[in-house]
Order: structure tokens, then sequence, then C-alpha cells
């Protein structure tokens, strides 16, 4: 697999930053991929990358329909079938025997068929076929009975079970574990994994079709280069190149038919720019401290000025106390009037104060700050965005009246779903570009970084302001255009940033104060996130 | 998976305990079928151990003996939880035999009491897990659902 590498100078090889720029070369052909196990030649991913551009940020994936996935298995299948002239059913547990490595099973077997028939248990001799015994003496060593006419089975190695707990060790696998196609000998310490023939002999009738769909799912669990689409009910499946060991010079995300936006590498939500690794550490130092840190994102506060309690009720940051009108920042709490100019104050810790520490407490003090700092500015984008989300739904209700009222067409009122999208996205980059600094060593690449930050969550705060006005202002044609530039403004911000980010990860120029590679896991208990 | 099956098993088990088991192993409380509780000491020299009692809980699910059964060291005035670098002060175990994956249904209590009795006279170091101050005050899971990385097979 020493092609890895052409993936990754694909990704880093291309200087331009902004993606309209018409001097980027379509992605041509395969070739960035041919380490791929199996090319699929009807469904290779290549063709379809022919108007995406080449941008660091920017993961060549393809989706992949339930449909798509059956018809690359079916192939495979019949493949084997034709070349091996073995019946389809036994082409099948051949292949899953072998992971879907459809090469490898092929030479193996014209080198030794016997062995290979036998390793996926389909041995030829009638003798060897699985069945059901009863043996006189024997004892269950799963649930201690013995007695006359106990059907007892047992595969390769001895190790035999009645067929009650047998079936009862299957039922659990197969419905509580989702495990089909590698379950193992019920013995402890014993490795040999039930085959095919067996569990169709064993698994009862209400099993089988929870069982088959498990099998059909191997195909896609097998390959490193497919993953299921983690949103709920989505059954489709995306191809992507990216390796495990990329994951600390690229974040692939990637984005599925049903608009479900995510990481190739670790599955979580999309979180560009911060990399797989340094997610995994920060969300468990806010699991770690939540209770710390809990006060900061309560969707109350008191106003500076009045004292009186304020609830945020959109996703902007420019409050505005309904008593004294006093107008500040959500986020920092400073007068709202010093942001228009300095947001800078508003985005950056101030690492200055950390020289000042002289003893440890003070020491420990200070880097409780620091991660306040960075933690209230993420946890906050957070809930901005779900605030945001609540307001467009609330704004579409609202649309659907104004086109009753207007007579405008939903087509013309799509401006305001564009623009609650170009926040939910921004919103979701700027969260993460705060877990990002927190995590970063300052070098001469950081004050960019920071102004791109900058820009964008102004650009974002400016939208969401004025994403807030009442529908029937919106609805104004001047006003329109204007929420039209505001969000595109964001989403070309943004862009800026990821691919400015993204360019310097794949480059190495970044400097961390944690390392990116191998992960933190040393020993003992960690919660499951 | 019904009740009737873990009851079936774990009747069978009550009966041979109550005949007999392993020295060092003795069996404190078995009143249902849903939590029993046994005494374990180390039965050589081990000076970590010595003159030492520890009190185990076992809670079954519906689907024991398919599934472990939840076991952890309960601590008492005189049944300290033992020191080891896979025992948490709270109690928690981590044994790769209690987990999903470790574990078979042919394993049954005494077994479970003989692999914690046999890991604690092997053990020399006079320590708890790394991380178990921060682990004990944070964690909040049953144990069964804490994935535990079992980096060292050696005990
Ligand atoms: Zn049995
Ligand atoms: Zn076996
Ligand atoms: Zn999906
Ligand atoms: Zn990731
Ligand atoms: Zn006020
Ligand atoms: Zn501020």
């Amino acid at each position: 697999m020493d092609s890895d590498e052409d993936f990754m100078s694909a990704v880093s090889s291309e200087d331009d930053i902004l993606p309209d720029d018409s001097e980027n070369e379509d992605m041509s052909g395969g070739e960035d991929f041919d380490d791929f196990d199996e090319p699929d030649p009807d469904l290779g991913i290549s063709k379809d990358f022919g108007q995406r551009k080449r941008v660091a940020y920017d993961i060549p994936f393809q989706v992949y329909k339930p449909a798509d996935i059956q018809k690359q298995q079916d192939e495979l299948v019949n493949e084997v079938n034709m070349i091996l002239d073995i019946p389809k059913g036994e082409a099948a547990i051949l292949l899953r025997h072998f992971r879907w490595n459809k090469e490898r099973l092929i030479e193996d077997y014209m080198d030794r068929p016997r062995q290979v028939l036998e390793a996926s248990g389909l041995a030829l001799e009638p003798a060897s076929l699985p069945k059901l015994e009863v043996l006189p003496g024997f004892m269950c060593d799963i649930c201690c009975e013995d007695g006359d006419g106990l059907e007892s089975f047992a595969i390769k190695c001895g190790h035999r079970y009645c067929v009650d707990c047998y079936r009862h060790y299957l039922a659990q696998k197969i419905k509580e574990e989702g495990e089909a196609a590698r379950i193992q000998c019920p013995s402890g310490g014993c490795n040999l994994i039930i085959d095919a023939r067996s569990l169709d002999l064993l698994v009862t009738p209400e099993l089988t079709a929870r069982y088959h769909e498990l099998l059909n799912r191997t195909y896609v669990e097998d390959k490193d280069t497919l993953k299921w689409c983690p949103a709920p009910d989505c059954p489709n499946a995306i191809e992507c190149g990216v390796k495990k060991k990329d994951l600390d010079k690229v974040v692939p995300t990637v984005s599925c038919l049903c608009e479900h936006r995510f990481c190739f590498g670790c599955i979580l939500n999309d979180h560009q720019p911060a990399p797989c690794e340094l997610v995994k550490r920060w969300l468990k130092k806010c699991a770690d401290d939540s209770e710390t840190a809990n006060w900061i994102s309560a969707n109350t506060k008191e106003c500076p000025r009045c004292g009186s309690t304020i609830e945020k009720n959109g996703g902007c940051n420019h409050m505005t106390c309904r008593k004294c009108k006093h107008e500040f920042c959500w986020m920092c709490m400073g007068l709202w009037s010093e942001h228009g100019t300095s947001w800078y104050n508003c985005n950056r810790f101030e690492e200055k104060s950390g020289l000042d520490a002289r003893d440890a407490q003070a020491k420990s003090r200070v880097s409780l700050d620091r991660y306040l700092h960075y933690y209230n500015r993420y946890a906050n984008h957070e809930q901005s965005a779900r605030l945001d989300k609540n307001l467009s739904q609330k704004t579409e209700k609202k649309m659907v009246q104004l086109q009753k009222e207007s007579g405008m067409s939903w087509i013309e009122v799509q401006y305001l779903n564009a623009a609650s999208q170009a926040l939910q996205t921004c919103r979701t980059t700027l969260m993460w570009t705060y877990a990002f600094a927190f995590y970063l060593a300052r070098n001469n690449l950081t004050e960019i970084f920071e102004d791109n930050q900058k820009d964008l969550e102004m650009a974002v705060e400016n939208l969401s302001a004025m994403f807030e006005r009442p529908v029937t202002e919106l609805a104004d044609s001047k006003l329109k255009v204007e929420l039209m530039d505001k969000t595109s403004y964001c989403n070309k911000r943004r862009i800026i940033l990821l691919e400015d980010t993204a360019q310097n990860l794949a480059d190495g120029r970044w400097t961390f104060n944690v390392e990116l590679t191998g992960s933190a896991a040393s020993s003992g208990p960690s919660n499951r996130a | 998976m019904s009740r009737s099956f873990a009851n079936k098993r774990l009747a069978k088990e009550l009966q041979k305990i109550n005949n007999s088991l392993p020295p060092g192993i003795e069996l404190v409380s078995a009143e249902n079928f849903d939590e029993w509780t046994l005494d374990i000491r180390v039965l050589d020299d081990n000076p970590l151990y010595r003159g030492q009692i520890h009190r185990l809980k076992f809670k079954f699910g519906t689907t024991y003996p398919i599934e472990p059964p939840e076991v952890t060291f309960v601590n008492l005035p005189d049944r300290p939880i033992p020191i080891h670098p896979h025992i948490y002060s709270n109690g928690i175990i981590c044994l790769d035999l209690l987990g999903q994956q470790g574990w078979s249904p042919v394993q049954n209590v005494e077994s479970v009491c003989m692999s914690l009795q046999s890991m604690l006279t092997g053990n020399t170091k006079n320590e708890r897990p790394p991380g178990d101050e921060e682990f004990v005050r944070g964690n909040r899971l049953r144990p069964k659902d804490i994935d535990f990385l079992y980096h060292d097979n050696t005990v």
C-alpha cells in the first residue's frame, strides 16, 4: 500500500485557495485511488469527481445507496462464481470469509481449494456436514443439563453445548451485538469462528431476517474504504480513500445524500478544521470538566449593568437588555460598542497573563481560565447553532404565511433557507476552530488563523443578527439582496479559513501542544462517548 | 430471553456451591437470583493481602450466563477493597473476563471467584490503576458500560 502517499500529495499539492479559481484542473481519472482493494469497474469513483475541485479541505468521496451496495456484492459473487465455478451461495460465503478480498480468495483457492473450503466451513464430505447429535453421557457446560435425548452441537474444535444454549448464545450475538459472519465458539478462549453452514442449521426462523441483513452489512464493514452513514435510519454507505494514518494530515468531512455531514475518520459530525485526534481529546476534556464549565453554557445571564436576567433567544451575540437597554456581548459580557472595531478581544485568549503566573496555584488558575476561554466560545457557537435552527424552523412557518399573503413563490423565499444553512455550517466550523485553537501552539501562522476566525465570526454574527429580524422586513427586496450577500460572504469566509487550515495541516506547518499521532489511549477506562 | 434460563442455571450453580467451594471462597448470601455476595481471600502469604478478606458482589441479568454478571468489590469496615493495578478504589474491576469480549457462557460464579483470587495471588504491585482518583470521582457508568482497555494480560 505504498500509494497512500499519492493520495496525500493530491490533497496537498494544490496551492489555489478559492474553489472558484477557474484554473483548477478537474479530478481526472482515478489515479489517486488506485490503492482501493477492488477497483469496481462500473461504480468506480473516479468519474463522479469530474467537477470537483482539488482543494485541501474538500475530500473526494462517493455515496452508495443500498442498491449500489447490493450490485457491487452481486458482481463480486458472480465473478467468483464464474472464475472458480462455485455456486453463488458458496461464493458469497467464501467472499465473506476472505473479507471481500476477491483477489486473495481466487489466489488461495487456485493454490489449495480443499483447505480454503474447509477453512470457510464448506467441507465437501457429507460426513463432516454440521448436524445435531444426541451423545450418551453428555452434559452441557453452559446450562449444566444432562439427560437422555439432549441434542447437542459442536463445531470443529469439539466444544459441545446443548442446542438450546447454542441458540440462546446466537440470539444474543445476532440480536443484541449485531454479529453474524464472525461469531466465535461459545467456549472461553476458543476463537474458532462458527461457519456459515452451522449457522444456517442453528439460526432460528425469527432470527433469519436479521442474520441475513447483518451478513449483507459485512461488505461495507469489511472494507476500510467504506463506511455506513451514521445518520439514524440512513441506509447509505460512503466510500473514501483517506486512511487512518492520514488523519493527522487531513480532516475528511463527507456528506451523505441524506444531507448528514460527518467525518469519515471518526464518524462524528463534521468537525473541520480540527483533526480527529484533537476532537477526541477535546470532547473528553469537556466531558471531564463539564461541571466546572457548565455554568458558562447556561441559557441565561445577568445584565452586567442592571442585573436583570436576560435570556438568549437567537444565535446572535449582540445582546440588548430589555430593561436598561445596555448593549453587550454575550460571550465576554463586554460592551458591544467595543466589539465593532475590535472583535479581536473576543476570539483570542491573551496568553501573556500566563507570564505573570508565579506559583503553581496561579498557573493552574490560568490554565483553567485558558480552557474556559476556548470552551466558552465553543459552547456558545454550539448553542447558537441550535438556536439558529429553532429560529429557522419558526421562520419557515412564517414564510409559508408570507407566501400566501405576498404571492411570492417557494423558490423565491429559498434565500432564507440558504441563510439558515450557512449559519449552521459556519457555526459548526467556528465551534471547532476554538477546540483547534486550544491545542494550537503559537507560531507565525496562528495570527493568520485568528484573523480568519475573527472574520468568519464577524460575518456570522452579522448574518445572524439580520436573520433575527421579523419576516415581514426580510421580504423587502433590498433586505433580501443584502441577506443573500451576507450569506455568500459567510460561506466564502468559511472556505478561506478551512482551506488555509487544511493546507497547513497537510504540509505539517501547525504546531500543537499535544501529540497528533498515536492516540491518547494509555490504559484504564474510557467512558463511551 | 426469559428469566427462567438464568434462574435454572443459577439454581444449578447454587446447588453445587452449597456442596463445596474451593478453599478461600465462601458464599455469604444468595437469597435470590439477582444478587449474590461471596468472600474471597488469598491463600498464600502475599504480604499485600495478608489477613484480609474481600467481599464480592455479583449481579445477574436475565441474559446470564450468555452475558457476564456485574462483579464488583464492596467496601465494608472489615472487608477492604484489595489494592491492585486493575481494581479501582470504588470496587470496579478491570478484567477482560468480565467484559463482553472476554466472557464465555462457560464461566460461572465459582470460576470468576477463582480468577480474581489468582489475580490477587500473583500481584506484587502495591498500587491502584493509573487515573484511579479521577476515574472514581468522575465515573457514573455501570461497570458493563465502561470500555476498559485491557492493556495488560499478564494478570
Ligand atoms: Zn445447555
Ligand atoms: Zn471451541
Ligand atoms: Zn445518510
Ligand atoms: Zn474525525
Ligand atoms: Zn440591563
Ligand atoms: Zn465579546
